[in-house]
């Protein structure tokens, strides 16, 4: 044996050892998200944990008592106030998903099967909202639903009504609105790439086995695009939930959500442990919701055959 | 096992497939330049060409996926024109097979079916029935997905066949497969054509499929049919050196016009002396020259004293080994490229050393001559 004659075979190999080990995939795969990982671990799980264990204490006052409670969970479980800002909250989110999806598809489909050498110029011009800030586009959606707005004045000058309705700001379909237009991008490219995905001789064969463009649509291309949609979905109803700005500026009394409460009790009722108990709860109904979403549009896309 | 005797359908004169005049431009570049063809019914039809040559546009003009810029294609003795691809008597294996990946086998096969809305387990049957005839009984569960590249194919197969087409199209079907199993194919791809007696229209670049398969092939070049016969008049006298080339080796001998005819021609050639061929149909005489071409393997190694009423003299200057066949490149005084010739290896073609002499026979009637 080579190592035997030179001696310290333990030491050479231990380092053989070693270095095989470095050189494992796992090992090398690791090392690489390691930076990015201990960067989210720091700042994503961290907070949870904390606010995970800011939400089974009291507050008093200034002081926050340790003792382990279920008293926070059961304020924001059955307080009317918070159950209301929940469900309206899940109402908003949900109706603005779906509404996004319905208008983000016709988008993606036009740019996927219709837009030729011209796609990635339309995508450019999908990104153009967002050179301005978001605060900016919400304010812009006050303009234009406002007493004296772009829409009433609008309305009025065609003589559909007689005076300005109010029923357009500071209420929910204020928020969805807004929300619907400001998350009509990050709809569209989902679905977009996965209609990329369909195979346009798939298409064909529809056609050739006797099916119209609409049949060939809702049996082939729809189904096949339903990744798209879930993600969509998912990317729209999962941070909507939570909105707070778009509430506070364009949803007046009737269109808080829940993120507002969370905020005020972080903030000037400055009781974190409610506050914390609202978000885990939020967080669960969220998760809920977007595993309930998944398995639908799944069973739906079964149904389609 | 013992042999299937095989049923031979009698041949239709009825035409199934007229197309007219038909050409498709893109802008100035004419990817089909009026091409006219009947292809009759229950005929296993080629179409057959290098890649660009306006074969696939065909095919898919006549699915009703492309429309002619000009001219006019009937299917059945019906009108094509205006009628959508969904609503046409034809059905497509698509050279991709386009399996729809959501759904299983039965539910591929069965797709076109769910719109008629058949009665009484009728869909089950036929679905049955045609996975039945492409061999696939018992798979009907699978995912598209768990399927071998011979398999989809066939589910492709049955797809379009349980449709009951009066025309069945068929987009390369077999260049995705290997060897082995694509001549599997042919064989069994003929014989269910003989089975159903639909006619078949299938689009390939491949010569020998084309030659095993059909029952006239139309070689085109160019957006040009050059050619629409049989495979073995289209083989043994092609009309032009292009189908020639296309269709396998050829020796090409220049040679000159002595005397012409209605249905001859008599021909001075250097080497091959003077020789009375039959004059093709599409031959235009250019000038007072001609070409003579003479398959490879209708020339044959005279050995020893052998002799032949024809023959030419030459010297080996090459030798090409290929297993069962030998190429010999033979260098015959007063032609300017030697002679191109395939020996099967059963008399020892394999051992003859270059640089022999040795002389070939041949037949007249084997060398075509062929407008340039």
């Amino acid at each position: 044996m080579t190592a035997a004659v030179e001696g310290s075979p333990s030491l050479r190999m231990t380092r053989a050892r070693r270095n095989a080990l470095l050189q494992s995939e796992p090992v090398q795969g690791l090392a690489l998200i390691s930076p990015t990982f201990i960067y989210a671990l720091i700042l994503l799980v961290l907070p949870i944990l904390v606010v995970i264990a800011h939400s089974f204490w009291t507050q008093h006052y200034l002081t926050i008592d340790r003792t382990f409670t279920l008293e926070n969970y059961r304020v924001a479980l059955t307080e009317p106030i918070y159950r209301d800002l929940l469900w309206r909250s899940l109402y908003i989110s949900l109706t603005v998903s779906l509404l996004t999806v319905l208008l983000a598809y016709p988008i993606a489909y036009f740019i996927s099967f219709h837009g030729g050498r011209h796609k990635s110029l339309w995508l450019f011009l999908i990104t153009i909202p967002f050179w301005t800030s978001y605060l900016l586009r919400v304010m812009s959606w006050k303009v234009i639903l406002g007493y004296n707005g772009v829409l009433n004045s609008g309305l009025m000058g065609l003589g559909v009504i007689d005076e300005p309705s109010t029923a357009l700001l500071y209420n929910s379909s204020a928020v969805i609105i807004t929300l619907t237009h400001a998350w009509a991008a990050f709809a569209i490219l989902p679905i977009f790439v996965s209609l990329e995905k369909v195979d346009r001789t798939l298409v064909e064969a529809a056609t050739d086995l006797g099916d119209g463009p609409l049949r060939s649509f809702l049996r082939v291309t729809l189904p096949l695009s339903a990744p798209g949609i879930i993600s969509a979905s998912l990317i729209v109803m999962i941070p909507t939930v939570g909105d707070y700005v778009t509430p506070k500026l364009v949803g007046g009394k009737d269109g808080v959500m829940i993120a507002n409460a969370i905020q005020a009790q972080f903030g000037k009722a400055s009781n974190w442990p409610l506050g914390a108990a609202l978000s885990v709860t939020t967080m669960l109904v969220v998760t809920l919701m977007a595993g309930a979403t998944v398995l639908i549009i799944r069973a739906l896309q079964r149904l389609a055959r | 096992m013992p042999e299937q005797p095989q049923i031979l359908r009698p041949q239709s004169d009825r035409s199934m497939i007229e197309i007219k005049n038909v050409t498709r431009s893109y802008g100035a570049f004419k990817a089909l330049d009026d091409a006219s063809l009947t292809i009759r019914e229950g005929e296993f039809f080629s179409l057959l060409g290098p890649s660009g040559c306006g074969k696939t546009t065909l095919l898919r003009m006549i699915a009703g996926f492309d429309n002619p810029t000009s001219g006019s294609i009937s299917v059945g003795g019906q009108p094509m024109e205006g009628i959508p691809a969904n609503r046409r008597p034809t059905n497509m294996v698509f050279q991709s097979y386009a399996i729809f990946p959501h759904l299983n086998v039965e539910q591929n096969v069965a797709y076109g079916l769910k719109r008629l809305k058949l009665q009484g387990g009728e869909e089950k049957r036929r679905v049955e029935e045609a996975l039945a005839q492409v061999s696939l009984t018992g798979l009907g569960k699978r995912l598209a997905t768990e399927l071998s590249g011979g398999q989809r194919q066939r589910v492709a197969l049955a797809r379009a066949l349980v449709m009951r087409p009066k025309v069945l199209l068929l987009d390369e079907p077999l260049s995705a497969l290997d060897k082995k199993l694509r001549e599997q194919m042919q064989v069994e791809l003929r014989r269910l054509q003989q089975a159903v007696g639909i006619t078949f229209v299938l689009v390939t670049h491949d010569q020998y499929e084309a030659l095993a398969m059909s029952d006239r092939i139309a070689v085109m070049f160019g957006g040009r049919i050059a050619q629409v016969a049989s495979p073995k008049e289209i083989y043994q006298r092609p009309v032009t050196r292009q189908v020639a080339d296309f269709l396998g080796g050829m020796n090409f001998v220049k040679a000159q016009i002595v005397e012409e005819d209605g249905a001859s021609l008599v021909v001075d050639t250097l080497g091959f002396g003077r020789i009375k061929t039959d004059k093709p149909k599409a031959f235009v005489r250019n000038g007072g020259g001609a070409t003579l071409g003479i398959r490879p393997e209708r020339l044959r190694v005279l050995w020893d004293n052998a002799t032949a009423k024809f023959e030419v003299a030459g010297k080996v200057v090459e030798r090409h080994y290929f297993g069962e066949i030998t190429h010999l490149i033979v260098e015959i005084p007063g032609l300017e490229k030697p002679l191109s010739v395939t020996e099967t290896n059963d008399f020892g073609a394999d051992d003859i050393p270059v640089g022999t002499s040795i002389r070939l026979a041949y037949d007249p009637e084997a060398l075509v001559a062929m407008a340039d």
